[in-house]
């Protein structure tokens, strides 16, 4: 079998982040640890946005290691540790 | 030891320490039942499930009760009416939803992201200040010369409470603090020592509110003390009050630990020290590691509003129980290696800042606090040795950590 | 590449099942070759956004990528569908005619929007369905030109969230649903009337009991109103179908396999099960297009169209796929998914079809903020909550015991047990056979 080019090669992104929604509970810390990149909105609407910058990595890591229930997952990166 | 006593060997000073071979000992089984009745409760799974457990209430503290003067005035009517109003409108770690929701919501929105950024320069000046006062000796106390002013004056601040009175109130928050202490819960004249400090410091505090409806200032006090736009407070007076000194309290109170326990921990792991004085960026998975290793808080008490089943184990109804956060994050069912320092550890979900409803409001401010202090003190104290280990620890059994820190340098780093 | 030369694990749809498969057959060491097909030419993207943020413009649709969080060094065949399953030869064939071998294959195909029949108007210009990151391109490019009224068709998830997001875009809405109140499958029309004061509040002109006919366009091939079946009319120029998903099971027709417009039926272990039955040992499935006895929910087949489900299935069956025959581990589910619409944060857990009470249990209707319980038979099945989140894993617990109704008495912030008929409308007929796509 030939090997076929990936038809639509990866684009220049930014950094990929999401959120398990289904295990956030409004905590919040992400918002002070990453205010560019996360908000609460209303009592525990989470909206966050899922390409920040790459200058931002620090803080969404500092994001990432803030959340009480660990549901913020980011992209892994060559060299990360898996 | 018989496991109904384990707790009370938990509370005894002499463990304090190291209370972690206890904590083992306890989540033997995950709820333990201790002879006077209260559940205590160390895995991290029934942890977990509990702090979500709308029958566990947060209004366990004994209604307020002052102490006969003699005085008939006082002790049939000033006296009671204070109490209620005391007990009604307690600090709101002490009650639950929906009044609950309502006080934290209100503080919430002024405990602002913007506001707690915009500390974060303050802090760093804050730091290097502390750190080059101790320049030219060749030892510090880091309890003295950091860990305590630095959270106090940055709560000042905050708060908008001048810092020049702050003196007077040390004694009276470490005093409001035992609240969370059950050995003084119980202690008649700890009780009473408690009112006194808290009618001392309602007094100072409602002066303060009157001062900052009259000229308000840009801090949280003011906001809060400030009409919404619909014309209501946030909160009514007294809510207000007792929220203040709550803040002010915690303030003092636990974040101090954080910082200082932090650099004992690094102290006793120098590879770490030095990883992180090489590497500021690993601080956010210092302070994590740390929150669950040294946790500033040890445990919090609740009152089971039915009987709860958990864990092959009945909490009967009315029970006092303890969530003892710090035996759940180390609990080897849970994290690998458990004892061990490690702030590589991935999925750290630890109960640092506790959990649910009542999750620490100050976090985001402790975690700016701790990082920025730890990371100076990685930088610029030169050859920094502990003096004693263990140190000498403060009473606190929940609010734990040292009373000193003695640290031996060979100078200071430029900051 | 060291396995070049074998077929490896083939993968089929790339969107959150696939991937998060994909990932945890590496987390589970696996080092041979790995491919992964979808049919359209992106990447795995995040489809939750796409109703909310994306359609409000706050996010690009190409903002939504899903982070990979393992290395796949997978190879990526995207923009060309599976369009069939040869078992026999182990093979399968894409849009552009390629076949592809495997040794083992993860169909992970997810569903499609239920279009509206071309006959009744749904070819008409600006008549949108919402499922792909194209759609919501597409849809946010219409809603930016500012439609005089948007007309939705369907209260679901889907549907309220665009109402949602058009009202906060300042566009006149009117939603249109059979039920008399929005969400009326999932939450039942008792929990579901909150909404429809959430609704009014917000200024969208609901449209219960009602029924679309067919839509009308103008000599431009535009769409201009909606007829509905009372003889009354909806004046928009935009409208958005929102009548849920079928699963996306049409290229597995000749397969042999017990597949339908319900999902692709497998065993407890993710095992995909042949016409007669009896389990593929080297084909699994997961995420929207896999129906599969629920041992949480006492062993019904379901298929569960959340995005948690997408996530832990997918790494059960590259658990499995991964292991012995006599080392099969069965999945357990807990549904569970969570919505944002009109400000309030709405999550819920468990299977509430069937349930025949509901009570609120903490908070308080008239609050908006309060934490529901559903029974069947005396057991707790499942759990919503509106801007109560916290106290909702306490309740996940009880209906994943199935513990009784209600579960949890004496609560802190809790009234008078009440209990209530929960409104849920009767079963619907299968809207359209196997064969439906893409209009």
């Amino acid at each position: 079998m030939t090997h076929v080019a990936d038809p639509i090669p990866d684009p220049p992104v930014p950094l990929r982040v999401v959120v398990d929604l289904n295990r956030c509970q409004g905590y919040a810390q992400c918002c002070y640890a990453a205010p560019g990149a996360f908000a609460v909105r209303g009592h525990e609407i989470l909206f966050y946005d899922p390409a920040p910058p790459r200058a931002r990595r620090g803080e969404i890591e500092r994001a990432v290691q803030a959340c009480p229930v660990r549901a913020i997952s980011l992209q892994v990166e060559p060299g990360d540790a898996s | 030891m018989a496991e109904d006593t384990l707790f009370q060997a938990v509370l005894d000073p002499a463990n304090r320490a190291d209370p972690y071979p206890l904590y083992a000992r306890l989540r033997e089984s995950p709820v333990s039942i201790q002879r006077d009745g209260s559940a205590v409760v160390s895995t991290h799974e029934a942890i977990r499930s509990l702090i979500f457990d709308p029958r566990l209430s947060s209004e366990d503290l004994p209604p307020s009760h002052r102490p006969r003067t003699g005085n008939p005035l006082k002790d049939w009517l000033l006296n009671p009416l204070k109490d209620r109003i005391a007990t009604a409108h307690r600090p709101l770690i002490f009650r639950d939803p929906p009044d609950h929701d309502t006080l934290r919501h209100a503080v919430m929105r002024e405990f602002s992201v913007a506001r707690v950024r915009a500390l974060r320069q303050r802090v760093v000046r804050d730091v290097d200040a502390l750190i080059d006062a101790c320049r030219g000796r060749d030892e510090v106390c880091l309890v003295e010369d950091l860990s305590y002013p630095l959270p106090v004056s940055v709560i000042c601040d905050m708060l908008g409470v001048p810092e020049a009175d702050e003196p007077q109130f040390q004694a009276w928050a470490t005093q409001l603090a035992t609240a969370l202490e059950p050995d003084a819960r119980h202690d008649e004249a700890s009780r009473h020592r408690t009112v006194a400090a808290f009618d001392a410091i309602s007094g100072y505090m409602r002066a303060l509110i009157r001062e900052k409806r009259r000229r308000p200032t840009a801090d949280l006090l003011s906001a809060l003390a400030a009409p919404s736009p619909s014309g209501k407070p946030a909160m009514g007076d007294f809510d207000l009050i007792s929220t203040a000194i709550l803040l002010l309290v915690a303030g003092h109170e636990t974040t101090v630990n954080l910082i200082t326990n932090g650099m004992l921990t690094l102290l006793r792991h120098p590879r770490e020290l030095e990883r992180l004085r090489a590497d500021p960026e690993r601080a956010p998975r210092v302070i994590e590691e740390l929150l669950r290793y040294e946790p500033p808080v040890h445990f919090r008490t609740r009152k089971a509003l039915g009987a709860i089943e958990i864990a092959g184990r009945t909490i009967p109804k009315g029970a006092p129980v303890i969530l003892l956060f710090a035996a759940a994050n180390r609990d080897p069912a849970r994290f690998r290696e458990p004892d061990r320092f490690d702030p590589d550890r991935e999925d750290n979900q630890h109960f640092g800042f506790g959990g649910g409803l009542h999750y620490c409001m100050g976090a985001p401010l402790a975690r700016i606090e701790a990082e920025i202090a730890l990371v100076a003190l990685s930088r610029r104290l030169v050859a920094p040795r502990l003096m004693a280990d263990p140190p000498p620890y403060r009473p606190g059994a929940s609010l734990r950590g040292p009373e000193r820190l003695g640290i031996r340098i060979s100078g200071l780093a430029p900051g | 590449m060291t396995a070049g030369d074998t077929a490896g694990i083939v993968v089929v749809g790339a969107s959150l099942a696939g991937l998060r498969g994909a990932e945890a057959l590496r987390r589970n060491g696996y080092a041979g070759r790995l491919t992964i097909v979808g049919d359209e030419p992106h990447r795995p993207y995040d489809r939750p956004p796409l109703s909310k943020h994306v359609l409000s413009g706050e996010l690009a649709p190409d903002a939504t990528g899903l982070p990979e969080l393992v290395a796949l060094d997978a190879h990526w065949r995207l923009g060309h569908a599976a369009t069939a399953l040869d078992r026999e030869a182990r093979a399968i064939t894409l849009a552009d005619g390629t076949r592809l071998a495997y040794e083992r294959l993860l169909i992970a195909t997810g569903a499609q929007a239920r279009p509206w029949p071309a006959a009744s108007g749904g070819r008409l210009q600006n008549v949108f369905t919402l499922r792909s990151r194209d759609d919501a391109a597409r849809l946010r490019t219409a809603l930016a030109g500012a439609p005089r009224r948007v007309l939705i068709v369907g209260a679901g998830l889907i549907g309220c969230e665009a109402a949602s997001c058009c009202r906060d875009l300042g566009l006149p809405v009117t939603l249109v649903d059979p039920n008399p109140t929005p969400l009326a499958r999932s939450l039942g029309t008792w929990v579901g009337g909150v909404l429809v004061d959430c609704l009014r509040d917000a200024g969208v002109t609901f449209q219960a009991g009602a029924q679309v006919l067919r839509f009308e366009g103008d000599a431009s091939g535009r769409v201009v109103r909606a007829q509905l079946a009372d003889g009354r009319a909806v004046e928009a120029d935009l409208v958005i179908v929102a009548l849920g998903a079928t699963r996306a099971t049409d290229w597995l027709a000749d397969a042999g396999l017990m597949a339908d417009s319900r999902g692709v039926t497998c065993d407890g272990a993710c095992r995909v099960l042949r016409a007669d039955g009896t389990p593929c040992p080297d084909i699994y499935a997961a995420g929207d297009v896999a129906r599969w006895p629920n041992a949480l929910c006492g062993d019904r087949l379901m298929s569960v169209e959340h995005w948690g489900n997408a996530v832990a299935q997918s790494a059960q069956a590259a658990r499995n796929m991964l292991a012995a025959a006599e080392d099969q581990q069965t999945y357990r589910h807990l549904p569970a998914f969570w919505s944002s619409q009109f400000g309030i944060n709405i999550k819920a857990v468990g299977a509430n079809a069937g349930a025949d009470a509901v009570a609120i249990v903490q908070g308080t209707r008239a609050s908006r903020r309060f934490l529901a319980v559903y029974g069947r038979a005396g057991r707790s099945v499942g759990a919503v909550s509106f801007d109560q989140a916290r106290w909702l894993p306490a309740y996940a617990e009880a209906v994943a015991e199935g513990r009784a109704f209600p579960p949890i008495e004496e609560a802190t912030d809790q009234g008078t047990f009440l209990a209530h008929a929960p409104g849920f409308p009767p079963a619907r007929a299968t809207f359209h056979p196997i064969g439906v796509r893409h209009g």
